[in-house]
């Protein structure tokens, strides 16, 4: 079920879509620093890693994780997570692959599991265009830490690596919901809606200090977190509480997408 | 051996009965019309029969399975179904949706299988040609044809068809119909819904008649309609003429208004009835034999039950 929800995604125009707006971020990014070099004095205002990227095609596929997750992962986690189950059932083809039968717990756990492995895709994709494009434009340089060491470009590599993993891990709550919120209704686009808005209001809640009691439990609190790979030495304390708030919001909302969907009555 | 067991099946949507305690009992190798006007509860007796929604009351059996117990999975593999209407991927072709339902659930050597008979079931309804076409730029008569071969894809002992002719041109139908013949024949038992009378009568061995989520009539077509016939009958004299074929031997009862009466056969001929109110020297200007319609039996039933309800 797992292998047919990548084939159908493979021969899906919005896949594709996603891809390119994925890929042209970090392409974006090169071009805008290829053709108007930040200088270093003057701009307190810019991104800290644009300020530096003109140096460093290792900086691309970074700044192009940085740039995406605000934004266009939620965007991307609420399309795959939102239409999973809820689009098959607008389109009438959840009754048919019910009947098959396809059993409706493994249904659930294989479109959470194809949207993980879209969205993990499209970060590998992020990474390798920007890699690609900011190496042929700039060169790979050893990558300056923020705590001022350096590392080498394998080690730099690896390291981004693991924060487009940690970026996969921190989406993996959104996801949840997505799917949870796709189980209980037949309409594709109020889940993929709902899921956004749920995502982005999490995002919003975090930056409002009156909320701060709240910050650590929102499922997109410890999405920064990454940052910390690039200390030295790495600081993993954020990120195992990022970790630890999506495996909660994961196990949470993928039972209740469980249990609810095992009891519901399919008339769509 | 039964291929389709109701009993008191019900389902109760706020405070209406849907489907009321519904005994159904479809046998093995048998092509079973489930006639019922729209609203009768025909598609939510199929969707509880295929494990889709939940009864409020009573059990279904499926192939021997209780849809509503473990094995129930087993019974499914079996069974073929088209619900309502077909449903595809849009952005597939119809060979590819046919690969991607073919692959899902089930083992690797089930879903071989399954992957070998696309091309067969493609020509069984067709569309051999349009195959690779996306289904986005199908006809609706091209999707119920594929959704007939999903149905057929995994050599099911057990068809379960919700109006599979709906948005076929009679050619199209007929062709329906001869399949569906053909695979009853064959062995596989096929239990089709319907709200059209002549083609349930056409094709099928017996048929239930659903009305308010109940099981009004059910047996052979021919029996349905009962082997009374009827004489329309146009005459100079009508009471004369109702005298006269109250005595004769045949006939089960004379009715009508005006000149025109209508005649219950029974045993007696048209002939035979035309030659007596001749010799009795009534001028006939017309005689029609009728049929009851199927149509009569089941506006008939359908109303006989409306006052429940």
């Amino acid at each position: 079920m797992f292998r047919v929800e990548l084939t159908k995604a493979w021969r899906r125009w919005r896949t594709y879509l996603l891809a390119a707006a994925f890929g042209g971020i970090p392409v974006l990014i090169v071009i805008a620093v290829k053709l108007s070099p930040p200088t270093l004095s003057g701009t307190e205002d810019a991104p800290p890693f644009l300020l530096q990227i003109v140096r460093n095609g290792l900086f691309a596929p970074l700044t192009g994780l940085a740039v995406i997750q605000p934004f266009f992962l939620p965007l991307a986690a609420g399309l795959l997570a939102g239409d999973a189950v809820a689009g098959e059932a607008q389109g009438g083809t959840l009754r048919y692959l019910l009947v098959r039968p396809v059993a409706r717990t493994r249904l659930v756990l294989a479109k959470y599991g194809a949207a993980m492995a879209l969205l993990g895709l499209l970060l590998l994709w992020v990474v390798g265009c920007g890699a690609f494009w900011g190496g042929v434009v700039f060169g790979f340089k050893p990558l300056p830490t923020l705590s001022g060491t350096t590392l080498s470009v394998a080690q730099a590599s690896l390291r981004i690596l693991a924060a487009a993993g940690y970026i996969l891990l921190g989406v993996s709550g959104i996801v949840a919901i997505g799917v949870c919120i796709s189980t209980l209704t037949d309409s594709g686009p109020g889940a993929i809606v709902a899921t956004v808005i749920l995502g982005i209001s999490s995002e919003i809640a975090d930056q409002i200090p009156s909320l701060r009691v709240i910050h650590p439990y929102l499922p997109t609190h410890g999405w920064l977190a990454f940052t910390d790979l690039f200390r030295f030495p790495v600081d993993w304390g954020g990120m195992r509480g990022g970790v630890l708030v999506s495996a909660a919001y994961t196990a949470v909302f993928l039972t209740m997408a469980l249990v609810a969907f095992s009891r519901r009555d399919v008339v769509a | 051996m039964t291929a389709l067991v109701a009993r008191g099946l019900t389902k109760r949507y706020g405070e209406v009965n849907v489907v009321d305690g519904l005994d159904l009992s479809v046998d093995r190798g048998e092509l079973y019309g489930f006639l019922g006007p729209n609203g009768a509860g025909k598609t939510t007796t199929i969707r509880m029969a295929l494990g889709l929604i939940f009864p409020s009351g009573g059990d279904v059996e499926l192939l021997g399975r209780p849809v509503f117990r473990s094995g129930r999975d087993d019974a499914l593999r079996r069974t073929g179904a088209l619900i309502e209407e077909p449903a595809f991927y849009r952005f597939l072709s119809g060979r590819r949706n046919l690969e991607a339902f073919a692959r899902a659930g089930g083992d690797g050597e089930e879903v071989r299988r399954r992957l070998d008979r696309i091309d067969e079931v493609l020509e069984q309804v067709g569309l051999s040609t349009a195959g690779d076409k996306r289904v986005k730029a199908y006809s609706q008569g091209m999707r119920q044809r594929l959704g007939i071969a999903l149905a057929l894809l995994g050599e099911p002992d057990m068809l379960v068809l919700d109006e599979p002719t709906n948005g076929l041109d009679p050619a199209g139908m007929r062709e329906v119909r001869l399949l569906l013949r053909r695979l009853a024949d064959g062995g596989t038992t096929v239990f089709v819904s319907s709200h059209l009378l002549a083609e349930v009568e056409a094709m099928c061995d017996r048929v239930g008649v659903l009305s308010r989520g109940r099981l009004v009539a059910e047996g052979p077509p021919g029996n349905l309609r009962g082997d009374a016939e009827h004489l329309r009958i146009e005459v100079g004299d009508p009471e004369r003429a109702a005298a006269i074929l109250r005595d004769l031997a045949g006939v089960a009862g004379v009715g009508g208004d005006g000149r025109i009466l209508r005649v219950r056969l029974d045993g007696a001929t048209a002939a035979q009835v035309n030659a007596a109110l001749v010799a009795a020297g009534v001028a006939v200007s017309a005689l029609v034999p009728e049929r009851d319609t199927l149509e009569d039996v089941f506006m008939s039933l359908v109303e006989g039950s409306g006052v429940q309800g």
